[in-house]
């Protein structure tokens, strides 16, 4: 019994300050893409991205690149690929949202966060897929996520999930899990995951849901009870990610949450970084997150 | 494709068949699965299989995955437990059947094939220009040894060395991963038998080896990492510093939490002599990685077949009960060596640069060759093996996750135990379904 206070007191307290304050994430994390509109004109629309893109998560529209995170793997071919360095990826974790059109990143311009007005301390590019010449900062405004009011007053202080792996291949599971261990210890804001599809008011959904996992994850929904909503974890999820497939036979098509439950929360990634996925419950509970 | 650990020889072999042949299944148990996945992608029947049962349920007109004769004991007082697809817990998905009496498990047969999704299909024909992010999920906890198997592949069908610095990076990499595993696995082995302060511990400790592959690649599951030829990021001698570091102290912190198991009698009383899978019946089922080294058998691919530019493993851990006590100590023993080799690459990477220099030719592969690699992820050995044809696509590709051999092993390590035994049993294998199911 002794021993264990000893190596309690030695392994410390590791709780992290999250959200209390900013995450401390590596150098090299590839978080939110972002495309400045004037380096992208000034490569003339050359479309090395789109063609770059291993999954065609970056489509044309009206000859300017729009990328879906909701299909984006963050491998970060396509900043590799851009000749201008238009298209980066930041290091902001905040990728959800309740709006699935809002996960569509389109050129924009940019502001750097040192000039008047400009706000926040702003947050690097990542590194190491390009040549680190880029000594911007980027500040990129807050998708849209709006919980039902309702459903936030009712969940807003016990909001229990229900996993189900729809053929995830683990690792968003794996950091969902993380969710519950000390670092994030997701029970102090009162969410947590449960056993039973009859205790839950969510399913955190993983995985790309091919025909073999449609009926369980259709008969656990039908199991919850109201007012119950669907949150898709991952590129999978929301998607089919890398193995989307949507052209027929309808059975064998693969596009993530099927249409019978559809999401009211998006968290892009392959996998979403734990405080990605955190950063979206708080939010969708209508509890603030640092900006 | 056979393989002679001890000699460390690849042995290929070639036959034609019909639509059938005898089985080999009643002598070398083995091959059952193998034998049930050619009958089911190629309607080749194998005569006499003991067991010819559908094993993925990929065919859409065949039967709805789950739909098959599960082994029965009659009795009175037999009664049935059936449990899944979907689990209690954070965990994938598939199907167990347990035959019981009272609270004893007579027998458990496991239904999987509810994570298909094609991933060899999709290979076929490539490679695709960018097969690597695919094959990063083929499970993704073993993100390391699959996209290293696979990039091993390319660059033998293409004839590319890898660069020595890169293939030192990767190997980090791969250790990184079973720490994490290994680690993160011992936390819930603690977890299942009640045992909070191990289990809270590893529990972190598991995302400081994750958080560790994050600086090397902004990943925590490596994805990223692996490029043919080599790496997508270097090491500069700060980072090295700064992970060597965080090994060290991780490695420390991991001791002194697991320590805690040895010394208390309470839960050795509830892991010793649990689950246990003899010698004998691990090697006729053909089970690979800490499952099978826990048992008495030396076999680890690092040793027998070193990847090319690294070399061979020195000492291969192993135990001899095989219960679930030994596989729990001998994780902890593979996660120690494992930190240690983690330091011996930080401080001694070759020099040059982190990948191979014709980086072009690494898609255009020898025509009509056959590849193989093996790699020995935190789970075991992951075998790819790839066929070209005349114009150097793949004519086929084939991935086997150790899963697949070990399934069969947890299914045997449950008879006779305590039916509230298998969560205990089942962490102590800790297998992949999607990595089984494809």
């Amino acid at each position: 019994m002794f021993e264990i206070f000893l190596e309690r007191f030695r392994q410390k307290t590791r709780t992290v300050a999250f959200p209390a304050s900013l995450p401390a994430l590596p150098p090299r994390f590839r978080g939110r893409p972002f495309i400045d509109a004037d380096r992208c004109a000034a490569a003339g629309g050359c479309c090395s991205c789109v063609a770059a893109c291993p999954w065609h998560a970056i489509s044309f529209e009206n000859t300017k690149p729009a990328l879906d995170m909701g299909m984006c793997i963050f491998c970060g071919e396509c900043a590799c690929a851009c000749p201008q360095r238009a298209l980066v990826f930041t290091t902001d974790w905040r990728l959800a949202s309740t709006d699935r059109d809002a996960l569509v990143v389109r050129p924009a311009a940019y502001a750097s966060p040192r000039q008047p007005g400009g706000q926040g301390a702003g947050l690097r590019a990542s590194s190491g897929l390009a040549d680190d010449d880029d000594e911007r900062l980027y500040v990129l405004p807050e998708l849209p996520i709006t919980s039902v009011t309702s459903l936030a007053a009712a969940f807003a202080r016990s909001f229990r999930l229900r996993q189900v792996t729809a053929a995830g291949c683990g690792a968003c599971e794996a950091d969902l899990n993380v969710l519950g261990t000390v670092v994030y210890d997701m029970g102090r804001f009162g969410i947590d995951f449960v056993a039973s599809p009859r205790h839950a008011d969510a399913i955190a959904l993983t995985g790309p849901a091919p025909r073999n996992m449609r009926a369980a994850l259709l008969d656990c929904y039908a199991a919850m009870p109201a007012p119950k909503v669907i949150i898709a974890v991952g590129a999978c999820a929301i998607s089919g990610g890398m193995f989307r497939r949507v052209a027929p036979p309808a059975p064998d098509s693969i596009q993530g949450a099927p249409p019978q439950c559809r999401p009211a929360l998006f968290i892009p990634g392959c996998p979403p970084h734990p405080c990605t996925t955190l950063d979206a419950f708080l939010r969708f509970l209508d509890q603030r997150t640092p900006r | 494709m056979l393989a002679d650990d001890v000699a460390g020889l690849l042995l290929a072999a070639r036959t034609e068949i019909g639509s059938s042949y005898p089985s080999l299944t009643p002598d070398i148990a083995a091959l059952h699965l193998f034998e049930r996945v050619l009958y089911e992608k190629f309607a080749i029947l194998p005569e006499g299989h003991p067991w010819l049962k559908p094993v993925r349920f990929d065919n859409p007109a065949g039967p709805g995955v789950g739909e098959m004769n599960f082994y029965r004991i009659d009795g009175d007082e037999v009664h049935e437990v059936a449990v899944g697809p979907i689990h209690a817990g954070v965990i994938e998905c598939g199907h167990f059947r347990f035959q019981c009496l009272g609270e004893e498990v007579l027998y458990l047969e496991i239904s999987l094939g509810y994570h298909h999704r094609g991933v060899e299909a999709m290979l076929t024909g490539g490679p695709l220009a960018r097969i690597l992010p695919l094959i990063e999920t083929v499970a993704g906890d073993s993100t390391a040894a699959h996209a290293f198997a696979c990039c091993t592949l390319l660059e033998g069908l293409s004839e590319t060395l890898p660069s020595p610095r890169g293939q030192h990076i990767r190997a980090l990499a791969l250790e990184l991963e079973r720490l994490a595993c290994h680690t993160g696995d011992i936390g819930a082995i603690a977890g299942d038998v009640g045992f909070l302060p191990t289990s809270a511990f590893c529990g972190r400790l598991r995302g400081d080896w994750l958080n560790m592959s994050a600086m090397l690649c902004g990943s925590r599951f490596s994805r990223g990492l692996f490029v043919s030829g080599g790496t997508a990021f270097d090491l500069d001698p700060a980072l090295a510093h700064v992970l060597t570091d965080k090994v060290v102290l991780a490695a420390r912190d991991v001791q002194g939490a697991v320590r805690l198991i040895w010394n208390s009698p309470s839960v050795m009383a509830r892991l010793t002599g649990i689950g246990v899978l003899p010698a004998s019946v691990a090697a006729s089922l053909g089970v690979v990685g800490p499952p099978a080294r826990a048992s008495g058998l030396a076999r680890d691919a690092r040793r027998s077949h070193p990847l090319p530019c690294l070399p061979a493993l020195e000492k291969i851990c192993v135990a001899d009960r095989g219960d679930v006590g030994d596989r729990t100590a001998l994780r902890y023993d593979e996660a120690l060596a494992s930190a240690a080799l983690c330091q011996n690459i930080l401080k001694d990477l070759p020099a040059g640069g982190c990948r191979a220099e014709k980086q072009e030719k690494i898609y255009a592969l020898a025509p009509k060759h056959i590849a193989v690699a093996l790699v020995e992820g935190w789970r075991g050995e992951v075998c790819h093996v790839a066929l070209t044809d005349e114009f150097g696509h793949f004519a086929a590709y084939s991935i086997v996750d150790p899963s697949f051999h070990n399934w069969a092993g947890l299914a045997y390590a449950l008879r006779r135990q305590q039916i509230s035994d298998f969560p205990l049993c089942n962490k102590s294998f800790n297998l992949s379904y999607c990595g089984h199911d494809l």
